[in-house]
């Protein structure tokens, strides 16, 4: 079943996330992909995440159709303008691809070519945009196509921003998205559920699936530099405490994602795991989480 | 104004190092309020070259001159005398300024002794920032007065990205979150409505741009 039939079906939805290394070696990236492949409805595949440069998304895409996954192009509007958006949309379509999430996408200058000029040319909510503009056979200038890309768009929101005014922004910005034709909706790692449910509370006539984010934590360590450097991810100390004490590092870890999938099974309508390398301990989690 | 900043004295020193009858020109408008190239600074910096050519063993003449607009050649007019015995002229103007002079006087070397960095105001003693980008599309009115297309990093006109923390950007503590801004902006005069509309952009203007008022065309014909 495709992303998009299980959308459709309303079904509880979960997608995983695989980040392309520096380099051209797939290998470890595809196995990470074979470990989740049978526990997920699809698999993100990022853009340059952190503006790191990476192997890019579509060709991955590619590779996962060919193993029977459904992908999910990330595509992000820092490093192509609207012309190379749309060419590799069409692009993406040609090679299999039917999903697409749009993001802005982190400044250059968080990345490892700082100097790389930002493009931003659109932003996220004028791709999602111009994505359903190309599924009405169109392009972004009204030109017509001859053949026409169909995308299942989604968008991100951040459920944690950390200031009134941020979160006000964030979800005002969703509605944007949601107008402009997002889907799906996956969220940057939730581990407060009791904020989530706050959030999920003001967009609940939304009407459009969300798909709570979960990062496996690998360690106390970790969970400081996420909080200090992830905007909008906040590990409670005691998780960190849970981290810090435990001698079976990867049982702790594992028992904290599935508490948290298990939660938000009852809060939202998917997960979005994010495992950073750990993806061989993906399916215990959805076991652990009764899925 | 147009906010410029000093370039360091080795990449100066590589510029003049061919010449010895230097004219300093300084300019007194916006890179003379925010003291990098006004009279003062010029004067500043001729003395900096005298002292180095000293330590070098090398003679240097240097001539100096301020005139109120550089980016006018109606006042780089007043400079032609002091022209012709200078080797080169190094400009204290912001790159119009550079720019206005090369073109009145093509027969001369004309070195820029400023980086130009952006259009911006002064936020506190010696600190200024950018705030307009000169996009020619102006949504101030959308935005409580503040604008995203300069002040936030990625130039968003839909609302922020996720990347903002404890209302500061992504890119650096420095730098306010402008949507955040914005948001409080238009909170306080209760039009929050304007960020629930997606910001139409219809003009895109080609660079390099230039407007022309027919109106004016017309008056100076008659």
């Amino acid at each position: 079943m495709s992303l998009k039939e299980a959308l459709d079906a309303g079904k509880f939805l979960i997608t995983a996330e695989i980040g392309p290394g520096k380099g051209t070696d797939t290998g470890a990236l595809l196995e990470d992909a074979s470990a989740v492949k049978d526990c997920v409805d699809a698999i993100n595949v990022t853009d340059m995440q952190s503006s790191v440069m990476r192997l890019a998304s579509m060709p991955v895409c590619h590779l996962l159709k060919d193993m029977g996954i459904d992908p999910v192009l990330q595509v992000t509007c820092r490093d192509r303008n609207r012309l190379a958006l749309q060419a590799d949309l069409l692009g993406a379509w040609v090679l299999g691809i039917r999903n697409v999430l749009a993001l802005t996408g982190d400044h250059p200058t968080l990345g490892d070519h700082p100097e790389a000029k930002p493009v931003f040319d659109l932003d996220s909510v004028s791709l999602l945009d111009l994505i359903g503009k190309l599924g009405s056979g169109v392009d972004m200038a009204g030109h017509e196509l001859k053949g026409t890309p169909n995308f299942l768009s989604g968008a991100v929101v951040n459920p944690g921003a950390d200031t009134e005014a941020a979160l006000d922004l964030q979800i005002m910005k969703m509605e944007k998205k949601i107008a402009a034709g997002a889907r799906f909706f996956q969220t940057q790692a939730v581990y407060d559920l009791d904020l989530f449910e706050k959030f999920m509370k003001r967009v609940e006539g939304f009407n459009v699936p969300i798909l709570g984010g979960v990062i496996l934590l690998k360690s106390a360590g970790m969970a400081r530099y996420m909080n200090k450097n992830v905007a909008g991810v906040c590990v409670p100390d005691s998780l960190i405490k849970e981290m810090t004490k435990t001698k079976e590092k990867v049982k702790t870890s594992i028992e904290i994602a599935a508490n948290l999938v298990r939660g938000l099974k009852d809060l939202c309508h998917g997960v979005h795991i994010m495992a950073l390398g750990w993806e061989k301990r993906v399916p215990q989690v959805f076991r652990e989480a009764g899925l | 104004m147009i906010i410029a900043a000093q370039k360091n004295i080795e990449e100066i020193k590589e510029m003049i190092a061919p010449y010895e009858k230097i004219l300093i020109v300084g300019c007194g408008a916006c890179v003379s309020f925010c003291s990098a190239g006004g009279a003062r600074e010029v004067d500043a910096l001729a003395e900096t070259i005298a002292a180095e050519r000293k330590e070098e063993g090398r003679g240097v003449e240097i001539e100096t001159a301020t005139v109120p607009r550089q980016c006018s050649v109606k006042f780089v007019e007043r400079i032609e005398k002091k022209t012709e015995q200078a080797e080169t002229i190094l400009s204290m103007g912001c790159g119009v300024g550079v720019q206005t002079i090369a073109k009145r006087f093509p027969q001369k070397r004309v070195l820029p002794a400023l980086n130009t960095r952006f259009i911006g105001a002064r936020e506190a003693e010696g600190v200024w920032t950018e705030m307009c980008m000169a996009c020619g599309d102006c949504i101030l009115w959308r935005t409580a007065g503040i604008c995203p297309v300069a002040r936030c990093a990625k130039g968003l006109i839909n609302g922020p990205c996720g990347g903002s923390s404890n209302g500061r950007c992504e890119v650096s503590k420095d730098i306010p979150c402008a949507w955040q801004e914005i948001y409080h902006g238009l909170k306080r005069l209760n039009l929050l409505h304007y960020l629930k509309e997606e910001t139409p952009r219809h003009k895109v203007f080609i660079h390099p741009d230039r407007v022309v008022r027919a109106d004016l065309q017309q008056q100076q014909a008659t």
